[in-house]
């Protein structure tokens, strides 16, 4: 065995990297052969996009200990910085998945400085106030979006800030050729889809590299040091303002991406789409698959974004079964009968439920 | 030479504070603390206290329960601003630094309620401590650059290596909150070593300890001195400990210091008696 594997919990990472992959190639097998309903193929890059926003809200909320309730706000960012980069430079960069790529990094990049500029007001605060916080800062996020009116024509950008809703695409001035991009509340329509599936896997890779690697690291012990005893943390050195902004930097800059990949999936995209409920849909991913527990975020984000669409046969009844099943999964995972039926059959899962929490 | 500061304008002598072990007179002492006072509301939890500390002087701080020792410790951290006074840590002004900067400068400290980060490993509890010593960027972390791996192969080391000296080396990778309670405060001890102070702060360290076990800690508190050549203090309430590893002693009673000294001189003070005792009825 290799010396880097010795590590048990490197060894953890490294079988989840393989589940992740084996997961990605089990399922391009089977839409090969036309085995994928054609609704569930159209929630591909989505459910990938969703994992990667529950990934790294996990690491805020599990990892870090910082009640987020404005994830999607960040996401709302990186979706528009992104459909804006790839639509702009449609010319410039022939190639979609390069395209991509630019498209991505811009939506971190961009939700990166939104979440240093939103963390430093924010990360004063901790428990109940800080969730109030990032939910109010949530809101704004998503307001200002929806004011937003941005066109690209030959002479470059043009962009628009919508204060009294009376302005509109034609006050943008274009040139003849050129495009609105963003119009206000409609949101972004007419966009490229240049997402694809096998972008969304590496993006979930990537994501997971950074939020193990870094949990595993100097500054990793650092977050989840604070996140255990603070005043402790203080007294061996360690700045907690400044491990808690790393923590919700990267996590920002990770929802910008799956943003980006989000945004470029979808030809038509409304600013109201990445609301309050978008963000407790995420945080509902986080808590059910376990705080802190990376493969419990994947497998919930998949499961709760491909049931509403299963249950589709349900119609009218369709979000009250949602409902139902998700009270019954919260009350089977919390419950410690079943929960020790769990340990009896399977010995081993007990011991990595106890150190779960720096486990991740 | 004496030492001079300012007060009204004037430069008058500090008074004399110090009950500095002969060897370290010639070094120049780890702490002094010079007036220093805070108030809570209206009532002065500490006042006027002033001490200095040799630079491998082990020092007692005692006094009855609510006397302010915890305080004076958290002051001398920066968990608490001073109200008055001045802080020197190896002749600098620890004035408006934080918790941890004043780690950075030379303070280590342990808790009188335990703080250990309970869902860690004891190994990842002392890397935790080692943070600045053996430090690495963000990134190289992320991207596991050679950094990386050299300074978390010599984190690794020096973690076991600190750990040994409680033979605590078997225990790495066991949970810190499962660990019984005086390995507890052993780990914490050594959590606080790892930050290469100059300076070791040790709040109640033989509370919940049994006699046996508080006299293997005795060793080990002198042990830890000569080792690592640093200066101790501690808040204890068990006098045997304090009176028999103790070179100098400072006695606290409502916030006030009302004894300094060695032990012999402590254990005959009328005013420290009296403190703890109480007064004797005149016949």
């Amino acid at each position: 065995m290799p010396n880097f594997l010795k590590n048990k919990k490197t060894r953890r990472d490294f079988v989840t990297y393989g589940l992740v992959v084996l997961a990605f190639v089990a399922v391009s097998l089977m839409q090969a052969n036309h085995m994928i309903p054609r609704m569930i193929v159209g929630q591909l890059v989505p459910i990938c996009a969703y994992i990667v926003m529950a990934i790294s809200l996990n690491l805020v909320v599990g990892v870090a200990g910082d009640l987020s309730l404005g994830h999607a706000g960040f996401m709302s960012v990186g979706a528009y910085t992104g459909i804006v980069a790839a639509t702009s430079l449609a010319e410039a960069v022939p190639n979609d998945a390069v395209r991509l790529v630019i498209a991505l990094l811009a939506g971190a990049a961009s939700a990166a400085l939104a979440g240093f500029l939103v963390g430093i007001p924010v990360l004063r605060l901790s428990g109940d106030y800080l969730a109030i916080v990032t939910l109010a800062f949530g809101e704004i996020i998503k307001e200002i979006v929806t004011c937003l009116i941005v066109g690209v024509d030959e002479r470059g950008l043009h962009v628009l800030f919508n204060l009294t809703g009376k302005l509109t695409v034609d006050d943008l001035g274009l040139a003849e050729g050129g495009a609105a991009i963003i119009k206000g509340a409609q949101g972004a329509s007419g966009t490229e889809t240049i997402s694809t599936f096998f972008a969304g896997f590496l993006l979930v890779m990537v994501a997971l590299v950074i939020v193990l690697n870094l949990v595993r690291s100097r500054a990793g012990r650092a977050i989840l040091a604070v996140r255990d005893n603070r005043i402790a943390a203080e007294s061996v050195g360690i700045s907690t303002t400044k491990y808690r902004m790393i923590a919700f930097v990267v996590s920002a800059a990770l929802a910008g991406a799956a943003g980006a990949l989000f945004g470029n999936g979808f030809s038509q995209l409304s600013a109201t789409k990445f609301d309050f409920n978008t963000s407790i849909l995420i945080l509902v991913f986080v808590v059910l698959g376990g705080l802190g527990n990376m493969r419990g975020s994947i497998v919930a984000a998949t499961v709760l974004t491909i049931l509403p669409e299963a249950l589709r046969q349900f119609s009218d009844y369709r979000m009250l079964v949602y409902a139902i099943v998700l009270i019954l999964v919260m009350i089977c995972s919390n419950n410690p009968t079943i929960k020790g039926f769990v340990a009896r059959v399977l010995p081993r899962r007990r011991s990595n439920e106890e150190e779960v929490s720096a486990d991740a | 030479m004496p030492k001079f500061e300012f007060e009204r304008g004037k430069m008058v002598p500090v008074p004399s504070h110090s009950i500095v072990p002969e060897r370290d007179v010639d070094s120049a002492p780890v702490l002094e603390a010079l007036h220093l006072g805070i108030d809570f509301g209206g009532l002065k939890a500490v006042d006027d206290f002033n001490l200095t500390i040799g630079k491998t002087e082990i020092a007692g701080l005692i006094g009855p329960n609510g006397a302010g020792k915890t305080t004076v410790f958290n002051l001398l951290t920066k968990v608490y601003a001073p109200t008055r006074g001045t802080i020197l840590l190896n002749g600098n002004d620890t004035s408006g630094k934080t918790v941890s900067q004043v780690n950075r400068m030379g303070i280590a400290r342990t808790f009188q309620n335990i703080r250990l980060f309970n869902t860690m490993t004891v190994e990842e509890n002392v890397k935790v401590g080692l943070h600045n010593t053996k430090a690495y960027s963000t990134l190289s972390g992320i991207l596991r650059a050679p950094s990386y791996w050299r300074r978390e192969a010599e984190a690794h080391d020096r973690a076991l290596e600190l750990l040994s000296i409680f033979d605590m080396q078997d225990l790495a990778n066991h949970q810190a909150g499962s660990l019984p309670y005086g390995a507890q405060r052993r780990l914490e001890i050594v959590r606080a070593l790892a930050t290469n102070p100059s300076l070791l702060l040790l709040d109640e360290p033989a509370a919940g300890m049994n006699p046996s076990e508080t006299a293997e800690l005795m060793e080990n508190i002198v042990k830890i001195r000569d080792t690592f050549n640093i200066a101790i203090m501690l808040i204890e309430h068990d006098m045997n400990l304090v009176m028999n590893i103790c070179e100098g002693i400072c006695v606290l009673n409502f916030g006030k210091v009302i004894a300094k000294g060695t032990a012999e001189e402590i254990q005959n003070n009328e005013t420290v008696i009296e403190a703890y005792l109480g007064k004797q009825k005149e016949a």
